[in-house]
């Protein structure tokens, strides 16, 4: 792997970890069990700041995403001699659950800050269904990023 | 006192919300001018006698909402979480609690030299982007089209994060009810918080809210928010008074006009007894942050093309 796409990675790896953890900040359980009285920890108990950070956590993942996506396709379009052998490869099983939950997040949280906006109502059942599914999706990428970190699973197969 | 919309117009506008809220008929944007637009009611702090009639109107309009904790409370894990019990307090009626939704608070200010006591029903603000509503982590409060907010005591797990993230902290907990019983309640949730739903039920059917039907004097008025603001700004003018909610925490729909400027009265304040302060947008922030995430994907894909023009010119 090139210097290139690790640092890639490593801007994935953590943007993925303080979303999951503003997100996860959003119920009230960082208080209640005392992780929030650890020094520097604190602002997990404050909702407004967790919410923020989500939010922004959540821009960057889209300029990545969208940089990725935007990146292999057009990878594709160069002479074969320049093209990365890792735009080349085939997505794997657990490359797929992670692409396909990552998408699934970001059009329900996209959804849910629209949602957010003064003057818009969203049927309760709607908003009920939004935070269950955003919640599953955010189970799955977690189960598939653990899975293939454990197993030594790559996104793309080359 | 003439209301500032006709009966007619009132039933017309919230029956067509309690309609668009149960038939579930998608996002719908609710402004100025619209059938939809929200409505809000105005307190008139300078007619208030505080004779409770509101109060007890309430409670009893709203007792076969109040929770029936089940006794002993399941024990919580860590101790630290607090149980939170009203139900052998239930006439307590010198603050808010999940048995009383509406107290008087009383006041002191100046007026024209002489200092005068004013009596305030206090209860739920109806924020128009309400915080307890949109930052909800189970979507157990919602938002109706008419403008009013409430809480589901079916859905709601008693976390208590509407209460912190409420710049009043009016939503109140009740431990030993609610769903968190069926789940985890050694772990997760503490019972159920209840606030002012503004009488949801009561405005479905064409009724007005309990406490403004049996306030003697008329000091609430129901309407349309824009009608409401007008109505505010001419009362405020007669008495050369001041009016809180039209920008605390972006607007809310219950307003009060008062013959004293509200950051000098002195009243008391604390637990279940909520403030007059100015309070600025809490969900300002989100809101000038969505625009981030429009420009986010537009920023990649610029990025990637950029990278992509510059490989195709070295080629060349």
């Amino acid at each position: 792997m090139t210097d290139y796409f690790r640092g890639r990675r490593l801007v994935y790896g953590l943007i993925l970890f303080f979303i999951t953890l503003s997100g996860f900040a959003q119920m009230p359980v960082f208080a209640r069990y005392y992780i929030s009285d650890i020094p520097g920890l604190g602002w997990l108990a404050q909702f407004y700041v967790t919410h923020a950070m989500h939010y922004i956590m959540a821009a960057l993942l889209l300029v990545l995403g969208s940089y990725a996506a935007m990146d292999a396709v057009l990878g594709r379009k160069l002479p074969a001699a320049w093209q990365n052998r890792v735009n080349k490869g085939r997505l794997t099983a657990t490359g797929w659950v992670k692409v396909l939950s990552l998408a699934g997040l970001m059009v329900t949280g996209c959804v849910m800050v629209v949602k957010n906006l003064s003057g818009i109502y969203f049927p309760h059942l709607l908003i009920i269904f939004l935070d269950l599914l955003h919640l599953a999706l955010c189970m799955i990428l977690m189960g598939a990023t653990l899975y293939a970190g454990i197993r030594k699973r790559p996104w793309i197969a080359v | 006192m003439r209301s500032p919309v006709s009966r007619r117009q009132f039933l017309k506008s919230t029956v067509f919300a309690a309609g668009a809220a149960v038939v579930g008929t998608g996002p719908a944007v609710a402004g100025p001018g619209t059938e939809e637009e929200p409505v809000a009611t105005l307190i008139d702090i300078s007619r208030c006698i505080g004779c409770e009639e509101c109060v007890y109107a309430c409670k009893d309009a709203n007792a076969r909402k109040f929770p029936e904790p089940e006794k002993p409370f399941p024990t919580m894990y860590p101790s630290r979480v607090p149980v939170e019990d009203w139900s052998d307090q239930r006439d307590v009626t010198d603050r808010l609690t999940p048995y009383n939704w509406l107290y008087i608070q009383y006041a002191t200010g100046i007026k024209d030299g002489e200092e005068i006591t004013l009596t305030i029903p206090r209860r739920c603000m109806h924020c128009q982007n309400p915080p307890c509503v949109k930052l909800c982590p189970w979507g157990a409060a919602k938002q109706e089209p008419s403008g009013l907010s409430r809480i589901d005591s079916q859905l709601c797990l008693g976390g208590s994060k509407c209460k912190d993230v409420c710049p009043w902290d009016i939503p109140q907990r009740q431990t030993g009810v609610g769903l968190y019983l069926d789940i985890l309640p050694a772990f997760a949730g503490n019972g159920v918080m209840y606030k002012c739903d503004r009488c949801y039920d009561r405005l479905e059917k064409g009724e007005q809210p309990a406490c403004i039907q049996a306030c003697p004097e008329q000091v609430q008025v129901i309407g349309r928010r824009s009608e409401i603001i007008a109505l505010a700004k001419e009362r405020a003018q007669q008495m050369n008074g001041h009016i809180y909610g039209l920008e605390e925490n972006g607007g809310t729909h219950t307003l009060y006009v008062s013959p004293v400027p509200f950051d000098q009265l002195t009243y008391d304040t604390g637990k279940g007894k909520p403030h007059l302060k100015p309070v600025t947008d809490t969900m300002a922030d989100g809101s000038n942050l969505a625009l981030a995430l429009v420009i986010a994907p537009v920023a990649g894909a610029a990025a990637a093309l950029g990278k992509f023009y510059n490989r195709i010119k070295e080629e060349a």
